[in-house]
C-alpha cells in the first residue's frame, strides 16, 4: 500500500491581531490546527507574556516570589526587569491591589500606575483587572483611558460586566480579552454579545478560562481544542479571535507549586517541581491552540519559549 | 474497513443453527458489525470467512502489552483524534531510558529510581512504567551484563531493548525472553535478522524509519514475515515532527484505515535540559504517543508528567463531579471550621485548594448536585435550604466536629435563615462570595 499524507483543508483561520506601540507583537493568523504545518501555514509564533503586578505579590509561593524580590514592591521597576533582564517580549500588568480583598485601591490609582509603566517599557502591555466583577468595570474603565493610544491588550471583560469593559476598549482603541468559564458556547455567547456592540472580532481574544495541571487542566485543554475546530474547520466566524491562557495565576497557587519537600517527599525538589507544573501547563495549552500565554517564573518561561522554538 | 452486517452476513455458514445464541445468522453478522460479539461463537465458520472477518474487524490500532505479569502495561487501541470526542484508551507509557555504559553501581542507582517512582494521585498508583536499556557500549557482553543486572533487580518492571545490533540484541534476549521485552530497533538494513529473533521468542518488535512512507513499508514487510505486534518510531526529533508526524499517524489509522501504520507510537522525549524534556514528554503525551523515552526520572518530574498523563486520558464523558462526602482538608480537629460546596469538580477544586492555602485544617462537606456549580446549583433548586440541612444531618458530619456552625458559599447568602429554621442548633455563617478570599476568611476566624 502506498502511502499519502492525510491533509485537511480548514476553511476558516485564526484570525490575526497586532499589539504594542512601540515595539509590537502579532498573534494568530494561522489555518491549520496548532502546529500541522504540513497543512497550513503559521505565520505567527506564540507569545508568552511576563505578569507582573501593582502590588507586592505576598500570595506567590517563594519559588516564583523571590525571583522578583528585588523589584517586585514597585510595578515600574519589576515592568522594567522583565523587560530588560529577562529580555520579555510583553508584559502582563494584573492590578490585583483594587480588589475589595487586596486593598480596595481606587480605579484612579491604577490608572496612575498603568500610566507609569507604561512610560517605562516599549515592549507590548496587556493590562488586568483582579477579577472582581463590579470592580473590574470601573478599574478596566480608567486603565483603559490611561492607556489610551497604545494598543494595548486590556481585560477582562466578562458576562456580568462586559458592556464598559467593551466601550472603553473601542473608545481608546486596544485589542480586549473576553472570558468565560470554561463552556465552547458560553465562550461564543460572550464574543457575539460584544461584536453586536460594534467592537470587531478582529480585536477580540477569547479566554476559556485556564485550569492548571492536575486541577481540571482537560476541561481548558479540550475546550480550546473545539474552538479551534469549530473556527478553522467549521469556519465559524465567532470563534476565530486568538486564545489567551492565564497560565501562572492558576498554577501557582496549587498545592504541587508550594507544598515543602518534608511535607511531601514523595514529590521531590519544589523549586524544579513548580516551574515543570507551570511549563506543562502551558505547552500544554499551546498544544490544544493557546496563541498567547500569561505566566510567572523566568525559568518556565525559557522553557516553553524553547517548546514553541521547536514546535514552529 | 469495517464491513457492514449484510456483508458479514454473506461470510457466514447461513444455517441459523442457532449455536452462537442468536436466532439467525444475520442477527448474529448485524452484532458482529457493531463489535457486540465474537466471531467465535459460530463453530461452522469457513477457515476463509474468519480470515477475512478476522481482518476486516481488527481494530484500527493495534493493542498488546509491553512486559508480562502484573507490571504489563496496554498499549493501542485508541479510537479518536480528539481527547473531547471518546476517552484516550491506553495510557502512554513512561520509559525511562538507560545507557549500558553505566557501571554498576550508577544502573542499579537508575533502577532504584524506577523501582521508587510510584505516586498514589486520586486513588491511582502511578509509575515510571518500563525501563528501555540502549546498547550504547557496542559490545554485546557488556550489553548482556547490563540487561541481566537491570531484570535481576526489577523482575517484574517491562523492558525495551533498545539496541539495533542483531547479534547483542540476541544474546540480550535470551537472557529475559520471559518477560517479553520489546525489540526497539529494528530497521530497513536489519529487519530480516530482527524480526527472526522476534519471532523466535515470541516479543513485539519497534521500528524505525524515517518518514512514514519508508515506516509503512517496513511494518507491512514484517507483518509479512508473521509478527504483528509492532511499535512505531517515526523518528520525530522536535516537539513539531512529534506534533505533526504522530497526527498524521493516528488520521491515517482511524480516517483512513490505513492499517500499515494501524499500530502505537514510540517518540524519545530525550533533551540535556530536564524541563524541556518534561515539557516535550508532554507534548507527546497529549499528542498520541503511547511510549515516551526518558533521559531522566527525577520525582518533581515524574509528578507533572503522571499528572499530565492522567488529565489527557480523564474520561470526557464521565461528568465534571466528585464523590459526595465530607472531605478533610489537613488535619482538621472537631473544633475545625465546616464548610459547604457544591460536586461540581471544578468548585471542588478551586474550593479545596483555596482552604488548603488558608493553612487552616477544615472540613469540607461537599454535596451532590449533579456536578453543577454553587449559583446554578441554587438556582436549579439542587443547593437548597431542605437539601443541604438533610445532607448535613445524613452525613454523620455531627459525629466529627463539636461545633454547630456551617459556612455556606457567600453567593447563596439568602439562605441562611431557611437553614437555621431546618437545621436545628446550628449556626449559619456566610462565608465569601469567591474562593479566592477564603484563606483571608478563614485566618481571620481563628486569629
Amino acid at each position: 500500500m502506498s502511502y499519502m499524507i492525510p491533509k485537511e483543508t480548514c476553511n476558516g483561520k485564526v484570525l490575526g491581531l497586532e499589539f504594542g506601540k512601540t515595539k509590537t507583537l502579532k498573534i494568530g493568523s494561522e489555518n491549520t490546527m496548532p502546529f500541522l504545518s504540513f497543512e497550513g501555514s503559521i505565520p505567527n509564533k506564540p507569545v508568552i507574556a511576563y505578569e507582573i503586578q501593582d502590588i507586592s505579590p505576598d500570595d506567590w509561593p517563594d519559588t516564583v516570589k523571590n525571583q522578583y524580590a528585588s523589584v517586585s514592591a514597585d510595578p515600574v521597576k519589576w515592568a522594567q526587569y522583565c523587560q530588560n533582564e529577562l529580555k520579555a517580549q510583553a508584559v502582563a500588568l494584573r492590578l490585583t491591589g483594587t480588589h475589595p480583598d487586596r486593598g480596595d485601591r481606587s480605579a484612579q490609582d491604577a490608572a496612575k500606575i498603568v500610566k507609569e509603566v507604561l512610560s517605562a517599557i516599549d515592549i507590548p502591555l496587556i493590562i488586568l483587572g483582579s477579577n472582581h466583577i463590579e470592580k473590574d468595570a470601573l478599574v478596566l474603565v480608567a486603565a483603559a483611558e490611561a492607556a489610551s493610544g497604545c494598543n494595548c491588550i486590556i481585560g477582562k471583560a466578562q458576562e456580568g460586566n462586559y458592556k464598559t469593559i467593551v466601550a472603553a476598549a473601542l473608545a481608546h482603541n486596544h485589542k480586549l480579552i473576553a472570558m468565560s468559564e470554561l463552556d465552547i458556547n458560553l465562550a461564543k455567547q460572550l464574543n457575539i454579545l460584544i461584536t453586536q456592540m460594534g467592537f470587531d472580532k478582529e480585536r477580540l481574544i477569547t479566554d476559556p478560562m485556564c485550569s492548571a495541571l492536575g486541577y481540571g487542566l482537560e476541561y481548558t485543554y479540550s475546550v480550546m481544542e473545539r474552538i479551534r475546530l469549530a473556527g478553522l474547520l467549521q469556519n465559524d466566524a465567532t470563534m476565530q479571535p486568538p486564545i489567551i491562557g492565564d497560565v501562572g495565576m492558576y498554577v501557582w497557587k496549587v498545592k504541587e507549586t508550594f507544598a515543602s519537600e518534608a511535607d511531601a517527599p514523595q514529590w521531590g525538589a519544589i523549586e524544579e517541581r513548580g516551574i515543570a507544573w507551570e511549563a506543562l501547563t502551558a505547552s500544554s495549552m499551546l498544544i490544544a491552540g493557546a496563541n498567547l500565554l500569561i505566566m510567572r517564573h523566568p525559568k518556565s518561561i525559557a522553557t516553553v519559549e524553547k517548546v514553541i522554538g521547536e514546535l514552529v | 474497513m469495517a464491513l457492514s452486517g449484510v456483508e458479514i452476513f454473506k461470510l457466514l455458514p447461513k444455517t441459523n443453527c442457532k449455536k452462537c445464541g442468536f436466532p439467525t445468522c444475520l442477527a448474529f453478522a448485524m452484532s458482529l458489525a457493531q463489535a457486540k460479539v465474537d466471531l467465535a461463537k459460530c463453530p461452522d465458520v469457513s477457515e476463509e470467512s474468519k480470515k477475512v472477518l478476522g481482518e476486516a474487524s481488527a481494530p484500527p490500532i493495534r493493542t498488546f502489552s509491553l512486559g508480562s505479569g502484573g507490571k504489563a502495561v496496554k498499549m493501542g487501541g485508541e479510537t479518536v483524534l480528539f481527547r473531547h470526542d471518546k476517552k484516550f484508551i491506553n495510557p502512554c507509557v513512561f520509559v525511562l531510558n538507560i545507557k549500558d555504559t553505566l557501571n554498576d553501581d550508577e544502573l542499579n542507582k537508575k533502577i532504584d529510581e524506577v523501582l521508587t517512582s510510584e505516586i498514589d494521585r486520586v486513588g491511582q498508583k502511578l509509575r515510571i512504567d518500563a525501563v528501555s536499556i540502549e546498547f550504547a557500549s557496542n559490545d554485546a557482553a557488556q550489553y548482556e551484563s547490563a540487561v541481566k543486572l537491570i531484570s535481576q533487580k526489577a523482575p517484574d518492571t517491562p523492558v525495551i531493548l533498545n539496541c539495533k545490533d542483531s547479534s547483542a540484541a540476541e544474546k540480550a534476549v535470551k537472557t529475559i525472553a520471559g518477560k517479553k521485552p520489546l525489540l526497539y530497533g529494528v530497521t530497513a538494513s536489519n529487519a530480516d535478522a530482527m524480526v527472526n529473533i522476534a519471532k523466535a521468542n515470541k516479543i513485539p518488535v519497534g521500528v524505525c524509519a524515517e518518514g512514514l512512507e519508508a515506516l509503512s513499508a517496513l511494518t507491512e514487510k514484517i507483518k509479512g514475515m508473521g509478527v504483528e505486534d509492532i511499535v512505531m518510531d517515526p523518528g520525530a526529533k522536535t516537539a513539531k515532527e512529534i506534533v505533526e508526524l504522530n497526527t498524521q499517524i493516528r488520521r491515517s489509522a482511524l480516517k483512513k484505515g490505513f492499517k500499515p501504520l494501524g499500530y502505537p507510537i514510540i517518540n524519545s522525549a530525550l533533551r540535556e535540559d530536564s524541563v524541556l524534556e518534561a515539557a516535550v514528554a508532554g507534548v507527546a503525551v497529549a499528542k498520541y504517543a503511547s511510549i515516551v523515552l526518558l533521559g531522566s526520572i527525577e520525582k518533581w518530574k515524574n509528578l507533572a508528567l503522571f499528572t499530565l498523563r492522567q488529565n489527557i486520558y480523564t474520561d470526557p464523558q464521565v461528568p465534571m463531579q466528585v464523590e459526595q462526602k465530607i472531605y478533610k482538608v489537613g488535619e482538621p480537629s472537631a473544633e475545625a471550621p465546616l464548610l459547604i460546596t457544591t460536586n461540581f469538580s471544578l468548585t471542588y477544586f478551586i474550593v479545596s485548594g483555596e482552604v488548603e492555602n488558608s493553612k487552616v485544617p477544615s472540613y469540607l462537606a461537599v454535596m451532590d448536585c449533579e456536578g453543577l456549580s454553587v449559583l446554578t446549583a441554587w438556582a436549579a433548586g439542587k443547593f437548597t435550604a431542605a437539601k443541604i440541612a438533610q445532607f448535613i444531618k445524613d452525613s454523620g458530619v455531627e459525629n466529627q466536629v463539636k461545633h454547630r456552625e456551617l459556612i455556606i458559599p457567600g453567593q447563596v447568602a439568602i439562605l441562611s435563615g431557611a437553614l437555621e429554621d431546618k437545621l436545628e442548633g446550628w449556626k449559619i455563617t456566610v462565608g465569601p462570595r469567591e474562593a479566592n478570599a477564603l484563606p483571608s476568611f478563614l485566618k481571620s476566624r481563628t486569629a
